[in-house]
């Protein structure tokens, strides 16, 4: 049918090899949605501030973020700070990347969960003896996070499907580096990156269907 | 310290690049768009179970890296096809489906926010299915649906950055061969991050706007 004999046994082969690439990638995922809501909660915090240059700092790393394509975000972490003498391992580029990208949308999802939180709830919390990081802490971010669920799950997929850009700055240990290495040894391409989609999907479905458990345990009341 | 080797045939190299960017952006959302509210409309009128292949079809378009999809489609094309499409045409072809997939979540999400008796309504008055969804979901599904469209726009003018696997010298990838040369990446990357910024910024605060302004409450 086609002119082409596709060997899926000889990329099989290297199956192994590519599941070690997906366990890098989902560490970079994590690590990067991991602080990237700890960042997100922050900037969330910064924005609610009374300081003007804070306020100003927060938004503009959440425009800047949301605003930029997530691949200049990883050269301006890997090759922009370079300029200054620093200079990271691809793998910290990469996270660093993604986690400013992870952290400019959740703030963004963070300010609209936050909305949906009435006042009266603080001011609650405020009269019951609580302090103002008291409140925070007990009262808004679990409500915050509870309500950016979904949103979080979408950012996680996001998160996994860019670590494969990490291999722009010299990657080859995540899966889209170690299928790039072994295309270059064996120049089977159609089959390997077959493989790594195959792989991708189901690692996105997979946290698809356990956020959903995970919610349903979670929020049952 | 702000002496630059930058000239202005370098920022005309950058201008070629960003036209690129846009003309990529232009076709694949034009193209998308366009497929996104047939396999919306699709998804919608045939219900959840019929529908099943084509929600899978889509759903892979948005479980696979771009970068992925970007190779395996030049890949599928040169090695096992054979036939010889531009880098632009395999560009072209993966982000219009990849918008696609995006844009028929979105038209199933504004069709559906269409309360069912308005559309009852409307059929009892006589209304055939066509003049249904021309004149009463139509207009309704599109105040809830724009705002997403227009995020959905900028997201692809984003991710065009990736399409210089396929070999287009989009914006990113005329920084990138700058940068190789003149060695002042932070520089060059300013003026392309500024770039995307000043096209997606404004947009993306329009569509916020607007977001606010069509919402009921």
């Amino acid at each position: 049918m086609f002119g082409y004999t596709f060997q899926w046994n000889q990329a099989l082969a290297r199956l192994p090899k590519m599941l070690d690439g997906a366990v890098v990638t989902m560490e970079v995922a994590v690590l990067s949605m991991l602080i990237g809501i700890l960042c997100a909660i922050l900037l969330t915090l910064l924005r609610l501030s009374g300081s003007r240059s804070l306020r100003a700092v927060a938004a503009g790393w959440v425009e800047i973020a949301r605003n930029t394509p997530a691949l200049f975000q990883i050269y301006m972490a890997h090759f922009g700070i370079a300029s200054f003498g620093i200079h990271f391992s691809p793998f910290v580029s990469l996270l660093i990347g993604i986690t400013f990208n992870n952290a400019g949308y959740l703030a963004e999802n963070f300010r609209g969960a936050l909305k949906a939180i009435p006042d009266t709830q603080i001011r609650a919390s405020r009269s019951l003896g609580m302090s103002q990081t008291q409140a925070f802490r007990y009262i808004i971010v679990p409500q915050m996070l509870r309500i950016s669920f979904l949103p979080m799950t979408n950012q996680m997929v996001w998160a996994v499907l860019m670590t494969s850009l990490g291999v722009t700055v010299g990657m080859n240990s995540d899966l889209y580096g170690v299928t790039q290495d072994l295309n270059a040894l064996t120049f089977r391409t159609f089959e390997l990156f077959a493989i790594a989609a195959v792989i991708f999907y189901i690692i996105t479905k997979i946290i698809t269907l356990g956020a959903r458990l995970i919610a349903a345990r979670l929020f049952r009341y | 310290m702000f002496d630059t080797a930058l000239s202005s045939a370098d920022l005309i190299f950058l201008a070629k690049g960003a036209g690129m960017t846009i003309v990529v952006t232009a076709i694949s959302v034009a193209i998308g768009t366009v497929l996104g509210i047939v396999f919306g409309v699709i998804r919608v009128q045939l219900g959840t179970v019929y529908a099943a292949p084509l929600t899978f079809f889509l759903d892979i378009f948005r479980s696979v890296p771009l970068l992925i999809q970007l190779v395996l489609a030049n890949a599928f094309m040169g090695m096992v096809l054979r036939v010889q499409f531009s880098g632009l045409t395999v560009a072209c072809m993966v982000l219009s489906l990849y918008t696609a997939a995006y844009c028929a979540e979105i038209v199933r999400g504004g069709i559906d926010a269409v309360p069912t008796t308005t559309r009852r309504a409307a059929r009892s008055l006589g209304m055939s299915w066509g003049q249904d969804m021309r004149h009463i979901v139509m207009p309704l599904a599109t105040r809830v649906a724009l705002p997403s469209w227009i995020g959905l726009a900028l997201g692809v003018m984003k991710d065009s950055a990736l399409v210089y696997v396929v070999q287009v010298t989009e914006l990113l990838k005329s920084t990138q061969i700058l940068i190789t040369r003149l060695q002042e990446p932070m520089l060059l990357l300013l003026i392309c991050g500024a770039f995307y910024f000043v096209i997606s910024f404004p947009l993306a605060r329009f569509g916020g706007y607007l977001e606010k302004r069509w919402s009921n409450d």
